[in-house]
């Protein structure tokens, strides 16, 4: 678990160091006053959590803190330990139940999240663990994206079911259902185009596709993950919203925190719609992939010097 | 793309509208509203505490001079600072000014759009500047980049470097400059791999990359979504390659965008380009003064004109312009247009650039007309006779019905097909008696507003 956490954390320092630049200057001088609460808020902002979440975040710290002298490792800490319990309840791990099988994920997303490479991530992770995995390549818009997740295939060796270019991404996705099914894959994994979650059309496609499926498996699919990059400002949250209202999105993966983007807007979707956190992304390599863990996101998201284990 | 900013901005304005004075506390209230709007629409904070109190100062030392609408004077104001945010009044194209073969280079994190971006832009430079355009993936680390770019040169007709398994991105780029010597290339676009500003290895690679090639343009592919982390990668790319200007892409989405008024502030660096769609035609200059105007709901007609110049074929709006002038349109003429549509992208981002968008778009959603209704009104005409077309006066009830069948719908579509094409002829008749004037001011808004499909 250190070494999960050592990566997660050298990958996140890089991200939090203008934070935390932003907290030491509010704080080396005085005690916590108006201004410097008004500067802690400003440096949430900053991290994206937007600005009525930081309000809230704040508003909480004066109730307990204000007037008060305090050190600076001393308001990290608080400050993680407010935003902690904020996300302790969406930190679920994606678990494919072995009685599905094929247990399928359907990844969806804007365009330019990394949809793709988390499904070569996630098949790498099961894969190892000995399961059977199918990809589904219905990203059959974007030029290149089944070459991209045939490469995929090739690494974490697993199968590609793909299709023609422009070919109708919902009978592409039956097609591999169907295939999982015969060859008695533990897991299907589908891969869909970006789309914007505004364009009507597409977004229709989508729940078409996962209609579709459903004439084979009434309960799949089992997961409907969306893909979240973690340099995603305040937008976001209509992204979660919409795709959710579209297709019942059961959980999010965030991408891209190796980044000097901090992913506060997580603490915001969090707070506004309690989706799971499956799972951060660190990196483009297989195994890149990390389980989300509340504390130590927190905690670096404002620097605090230790972390409880939640 | 603004209309959630411009929303909130307009809520504010009605209500300085419905006072009588413009006093400072009103200006205070004002101020609030647009810091916490722009917040919610990412423009990072160091952007917004200098674009607030420079407006402030402005607003409360124009309410003397300002007799007649406080509001309109705030809005004013607040749309001449956004403009000047945004990089002043002025467009500033690509740098095309050197000698061939000009080198592009397109940089950006990863997921920005480089590559699609790469591809509009070879299509634009071979349309709209006519060079002989090569283009070139430097992108090594990405499975199947290489792949995608090509297969884009391929759609947008230009050339692209063949691709060599094992090259590193610098001998890419040594090979792309010396083809585009050795074989005339007006203008080499270098599509590089995305990568963090904080990965030091990978910038030094591109930094050796543009030692290498000189590029006239660097251009930083940022996504619209972006939140206040695009401050950070604007400064760290800047510092490290030298951004000449910045592209948007992803504009038609409903993000906010503020990343767009932040980015000049902190790279010095114009925005150049945006992207409106995945369309390979969905890549626009970059207008502050018309962005500034959509941020405030005052419409892009400029946008839509510009646009659909480009889709309609000249030729056949000539032939049809002159049958409008002779009263002569017909469903044929009708299913033209229809297909134009079509291929002008989808009616929403469409929609969204007419004046009044926010509200508009809003109607249209309710009346959830989207391609499938063009299709089928497509349908219904393509299931008529060519008698039929010419004279849609000639079709009464079993006629109607026939139709129906054909095209799967019902004698109630074909009649509001009928009725809309009455309606448009009508229109046109109207217009021509406007003239072009007329029909430049009025006619794209009455040509969709609120109307059912």
């Amino acid at each position: 678990m250190s070494g999960f956490l050592g990566r997660l954390r050298a990958g996140l320092a890089r991200s939090t160091q203008k934070l935390t630049a932003g907290i030491g200057a509010a704080l080396t001088r005085r005690k916590l006053d108006d201004a410097a609460l008004a500067e802690l808020e400003d440096a949430l902002i900053s991290a994206d959590l937007g600005p009525a979440v930081a309000a809230d975040v704040v508003a909480n710290l004066r109730r307990t803190r204000f007037g008060r002298d305090v050190t600076e490792p001393e308001i990290r800490a608080a400050l993680a330990d407010i935003i902690t319990p904020i996300l302790a309840p969406v930190a679920k791990p994606l678990e494919p139940e072995p009685a599905n099988r094929p247990h399928v994920v359907l990844m969806v997303g804007v365009n330019g999240t990394g949809k793709t490479t988390t499904i070569g991530k996630l098949a790498q992770l099961w894969r190892a663990e000995g399961k059977t995995v199918l990809m589904a390549a219905a990203d059959t818009f974007r030029a290149a994206a089944v070459e991209q997740l045939q490469v995929w295939g090739q690494r974490t060796g697993c199968e590609v079911v793909a299709g023609a270019a422009g070919a109708d991404p919902a009978g592409l996705a039956y097609a591999a259902l169907e295939r999982a099914r015969n060859e008695n894959a533990d897991l299907l994994l589908i891969d869909t185009a970006g789309r914007l979650h505004n364009k009507t059309a597409l977004m229709e496609e989508l729940a078409k596709i996962v209609r579709v499926i459903r004439k084979l498996d009434p309960e799949a699919p089992h997961d409907i993950v969306l893909v979240l990059d973690a340099t995603t400002g305040q937008n976001a949250i209509a992204q979660v919203e919409i795709f959710r209202a579209m297709v019942n999105v059961t959980g999010l993966i965030v991408t891209k925190l190796d980044g000097s983007a901090r992913g506060g807007i997580v603490v915001a979707l969090a707070k506004k719609f309690g989706l799971p956190v499956h799972a951060v992304g660190v990196g483009e390599q297989a195994d890149d992939l990390r389980p989300f863990d509340p504390a130590a996101f927190a905690a670096d998201l404002v620097d605090a010097p230790e972390h409880r284990e939640a | 793309m603004f209309e959630a900013l411009s929303g909130k901005l307009t809520q504010v304005f009605d209500r300085l509208r419905g006072r009588g004075a413009l006093r400072e506390a009103d200006v205070d209230e004002a101020m609030r509203e647009i810091r916490l709007a722009l917040l919610d629409a990412d423009v990072a904070l160091p952007v917004v505490r200098d674009f607030i109190t420079k407006v402030r100062a402005e607003a409360v030392g124009q309410q003397v001079i300002a007799a007649v609408s406080p509001g309109q004077m705030v809005v004013k104001i607040v749309h001449d600072a956004l403009v000047d945010a945004l990089g002043g009044p002025e467009v500033v194209p690509l740098d095309l000014n050197a000698p061939a073969p000009i080198p592009i280079l397109m940089v950006g994190l990863q997921g920005s759009g480089k590559t699609t971006t790469t591809g509009k832009l070879g299509l634009r430079l071979r349309t709209r500047a006519r060079r002989k355009v090569l283009l070139a993936s430097l992108d090594t680390q990405r499975p199947a980049a290489q792949l995608q770019l090509q297969q884009l040169a391929e759609r947008a007709e230009v050339a692209s470097l063949p691709i060599v398994a094992g090259e590193t991105p610098l001998q890419i780029a040594r090979r792309a400059m010396e083809t585009a010597r050795r074989e005339v290339y007006d203008v080499v676009l270098l599509d590089t791999a995305g990568r963090l500003s904080i990965d030091d290895a990978l910038m030094n690679e591109v930094a050796a990359i543009r030692e290498e090639t000189k590029p006239v343009e660097t251009l930083l592919v940022v996504d619209a979504m972006t939140g206040q982390d695009a401050v950070n990668t604007a400064r760290a790319f800047n510092e490290r390659v030298g951004v000449t200007g910045i592209v948007m892409t992803r504009m038609d989405g409903d993000a906010r965008g503020g990343a767009a008024l932040s980015m000049r502030a902190v790279t010095g660096a114009p925005i150049k380009l945006i992207g409106l769609g995945e369309k390979l035609e969905a890549l626009e200059e970059f207008n502050p003064g018309r962005v500034a105007g959509r941020i405030l709901d005052m419409g892009d007609v400029v946008g839509l004109v510009e646009r659909a110049a480009e889709v309609v074929e000249q030729e056949e709006a000539e032939k049809l312009a002159k049958k409008i002038a002779r009263g002569k349109f017909d469903l044929e003429d009708y299913a033209k247009q229809l297909q134009q549509i079509t291929k002008m992208g989808s009616v929403q981002s469409l929609i969204s650039m007419l004046p009044g968008a926010g509200k508009l778009a809003q109607q249209i959603e309710n009346a959830n007309i989207d391609k499938t209704m063009l299709k089928r009104q497509a349908a219904i005409i393509s299931s008529m006779t060519p008698a039929e077309r010419r004279n849609p006066d000639m079709l009464k009830a079993s006629r109607k019905r026939r139709i129906a069948a054909g095209s799967g719908t019902t004698a109630q579509d074909v009649n509001r097909l009928l009725k809309q094409f009455d309606d448009m002829s009508t229109m046109m008749k109207r217009m021509n008696k406007l003239g072009q004037k007329g029909l430049a001011r009025a006619g794209l808004g009455a040509l969709l507003s609120g109307r059912r499909f």
